[in-house]
């Protein structure tokens, strides 16, 4: 089970002495790829296709990163890690990067790691059946909830019954598949995890149109890919490259129009982010062309958002508060100069 | 029968020139154990300083914060407001309280099927067969998926409990059965009881040695059992019936009130006996068959009757042989019980798990659990040892 994982790990930081601290950027650049912490198979987040591709929102993101650092995008080491391991693996320096994970306090202050920029705004939400009638979570006194063990949200259903005064019946599950067959299947009348989340399990269930979502969400889950605590240089090309992307959907450079872009485009600012003009990737250790090679690789931030959970994706999560500032959402990128 | 032999070796004194000869070894043996003690002082400053650097905190002290993590299925009370430390407890409890009735169902299971093992019946012995090779060679972990699937596809939801009688309920949710509250003067009914257990001691003393004496015994085990039962019986009448119960309603989504056994419980419960009675099974069979037909002749030759032959002359030696290998099986069941995280029941290593999540204090709560389950099967190998020497055989 998990316990030989949490194991390893363990002996891991027993092992590790000086790896983490030679620097990040120069292990990746050295090794010629970027060890990437993935889930363990969240359809449209990071999960391998029929091919054994991994492919979703994240595997997107360490796509860019590596195109940026390492010329190709090809060059990622999926690790699938389990919700309790994704933080001890970074610290470790186990893994260069991690998928996008709750940005909070105490994972920033005290657990070894530090966020680059949040890439999907989430929030832990509910599904129940249908048939149940039930549209609000506060209507769910003396229900049974599943939950998923080794992230917040035991914490945040505990949370939210205590604060509503309701008496919620947790089964806590190690796996996600176990938790949600226990919903499917009676044992609870509710399953609880991000929304995100909720919706991709739903895309995978026998009948989807059964469960529904409900609007309410009980607590913050800023979704951000993160890296080891301390390496300010890697950090910081993370974060630009992120930035990057997302600065490419407000200024419409998208993965068909890149180079014409970089060629004929007039705006300063795109002449700068796209290499023209300046030297920004010097800012973060790289060369010129670290953004174009990033989205040739997969798009800008729309792009990547509705190739994972667009419209025509079986997710098709509403943009929401992860559109552009600009279209009344919370993304948006710091100037590139 | 096997002789025993007891070899008893008497210390020699070591004299001044044997130690020059053992120098050398002693030498050696000095230097492994330093080194090893060397590396293992290397390992743990490196760890120290390697958790340092990373900015992960170290210790105990996060044993005493509220950790807000719910928990469904406690033997005492709980409330997410509770520290850590108390959740993890809540865990062992739990931990404990699964072995201790797995242990216990698992060797009544085990000798029901070493004994059908070796019937003269070819139906019950070919069932006993096909029992053990199909629970010994899956893996555990499909066995407790089996047993919860099972179970959560043959119940019914709350609304269409089964209600075998009385109050009790059945659904997934669990079963439901009236908690008995004691009053006050319940305690007039503990004090009979035991009473009655040391009336029994003294009868079963008395019965016993009158055997030795005059070779007639009192019917002390019946006697007992009409004790045990009789006194505790009638204090609770005289007494005024000093009980009532709490009995579940369904109220909304589900029951409220009673005594709940929750079916990742009851999965749990089940897989660990069922695996574990099959080995127990192998064992009792062996033990039974090491049993020399010899004496088994002898006995009937004696005109003894077959339950008689099988408690008094079978079944003391067939103890012998199967209580070293069922102690092992024991120990590996306590440590199975961990796999309760995999079907939603809140054991030591699920909730320690949570805490590790919350907190990345890997290395203390790993610490923690192998403390626990090797606090654990030392007591209970110390007592199986215990129980092994009493019935071995006296050599006089």
């Amino acid at each position: 089970m998990k316990l030989v994982g949490k194991l390893l790990l363990s002996i891991m930081m027993v092992a590790v002495a000086s790896v983490a601290m030679a620097g990040t950027l120069e292990r990746v650049q050295q090794n010629n790829v970027l060890v990437l912490g993935v889930s363990e198979g969240v359809a449209g987040f990071s999960a391998p296709d029929s091919n054994g591709r991994w492919t979703g929102f994240d595997a997107d993101m360490g796509r860019a990163v590596a195109a940026a650092v390492l010329k190709d995008p090809e060059a990622v080491k999926f690790v699938p890690l389990a919700s309790k391991q994704k933080i001890v693996a970074v610290s470790s320096g186990q893994v260069d990067l991690s998928r996008g994970t709750t940005w909070t306090m105490k994972r920033d202050g005290k657990q070894g790691v530090d966020f680059t920029v949040v890439l999907f705004y989430d929030g832990q939400g509910l599904m129940v059946k249908k048939g149940l009638g039930v549209t609000k979570g506060t209507e769910l006194d003396g229900a049974s909830v599943a939950v998923v063990s080794g992230t917040t949200s035991e914490l945040n259903v505990a949370d939210y019954a205590r604060a509503n005064n309701i008496k919620l019946e947790t089964v806590v599950f190690d796996s996600k598949k176990e938790a949600f067959n226990a919903y499917v299947a009676g044992r609870c009348d509710a399953f609880t995890t991000d929304v995100s989340q909720l919706a991709s399990l739903r895309a995978g269930a026998s009948n989807p149109g059964e469960h529904v979502i409900l609007a309410e969400t009980f607590s913050k889950e800023p979704l951000a890919p993160f890296v080891c605590h301390g390496d300010n240089q890697w950090k910081d090309l993370v974060t630009w490259v992120l930035y990057g992307l997302i600065e490419a959907e407000e200024k419409g450079i998208t993965q068909a129009n890149v180079l014409e872009m970089k060629e004929k485009s007039t705006d300063p600012v795109v002449r700068r982010m796209l290499g023209a003009t300046g030297e920004v990737g010097s800012f973060i250790n790289l060369d010129n062309d670290w953004l174009v090679r990033a989205i040739q690789a997969v798009g800008n931030y729309g792009e990547m958002y509705d190739r994972n959970f667009g419209p025509d994706t079986a997710l098709n999560i509403p943009r929401g508060h992860n559109n552009l500032w600009t279209k009344g959402g919370l993304i948006y990128a710091m100037p590139i100069r | 029968m096997r002789p025993f032999i007891h070899l008893k070796t008497k210390p020699v004194p070591l004299k001044a020139s044997k130690l020059r000869e053992q120098l050398p070894a002693l030498l050696a043996q000095t230097l492994v154990v330093g080194g090893i003690l060397y590396v293992a002082l290397q390992l743990f400053y490196n760890t120290q300083a390697n958790l340092e650097a990373r900015n992960i905190a170290s210790g105990f002290g996060f044993l005493s914060v509220e950790g807000g993590l719910p928990i469904n299925d406690t033997l005492l009370p709980y409330s997410p407001a509770d520290s850590y430390g108390y959740a993890f407890l809540i865990g062992t409890l739990n931990t404990l309280f699964v072995s201790a009735l797995s242990i216990v169902l698992a060797t009544i299971l085990g000798v029901l099927v070493g004994v059908s093992r070796v019937s003269r019946n070819w139906l019950v012995a070919r069932l006993g067969a096909v029992y053990v090779e199909v629970l010994r060679n899956v893996p555990l972990l499909l066995t407790l998926f089996f047993c919860y699937s099972v179970l959560l596809a043959f119940l019914p939801s709350p609304r269409n409990s089964m209600v075998p009688f009385g109050d009790i309920f059945i659904n997934n949710r669990g079963i439901f059965m009236p908690r008995p509250e004691f009053l006050g003067a319940m305690g007039w009914v503990g004090s009979a009881l035991a009473a009655a257990a040391l009336a029994s001691f003294l009868l079963m003393r008395k019965s016993r040695r009158m055997r030795d004496v005059t070779g007639r015994g009192l019917p002390a085990g019946w006697l007992s059992l009409g004790l045990l039962v009789g006194l505790p019986l009638a204090a609770y009448y005289l007494a005024g019936r000093p009980m009532t119960f709490d009995t579940p309603e369904l109220h909304g989504f589900n029951f409220t009130g009673g005594m709940v056994l929750r079916p990742e419980f009851s999965a749990l419960l089940a897989g660990l006996v069922l695996y574990t009675a099959a080995f127990i099974g192998e064992n009792v069979r062996s033990g039974i068959e090491s049993v020399d037909k010899g004496q088994i002749d002898a006995a009937k030759a004696l005109g003894l009757k077959p339950g008689l032959i099988m408690r008094k002359i079978i079944l003391p030696q067939t103890l012998r042989v199967c209580i070293p290998a069922t102690t092992n099986d024991y120990t590996s069941l306590v440590k199975n019980s961990s796999l309760a995280v995999a079907i939603g029941y809140p054991d030591m290593v699920s909730i320690g798990g949570t805490i590790i999540g919350q907190n990345d204090q890997a290395i203390e709560v790993i610490g923690m659990w192998m403390a626990v389950y090797l606090t654990i099967n030392l007591v209970l190998s110390m007592g199986m040892n215990w129980f092994n020497a009493k019935v071995q055989v006296v050599e006089r």
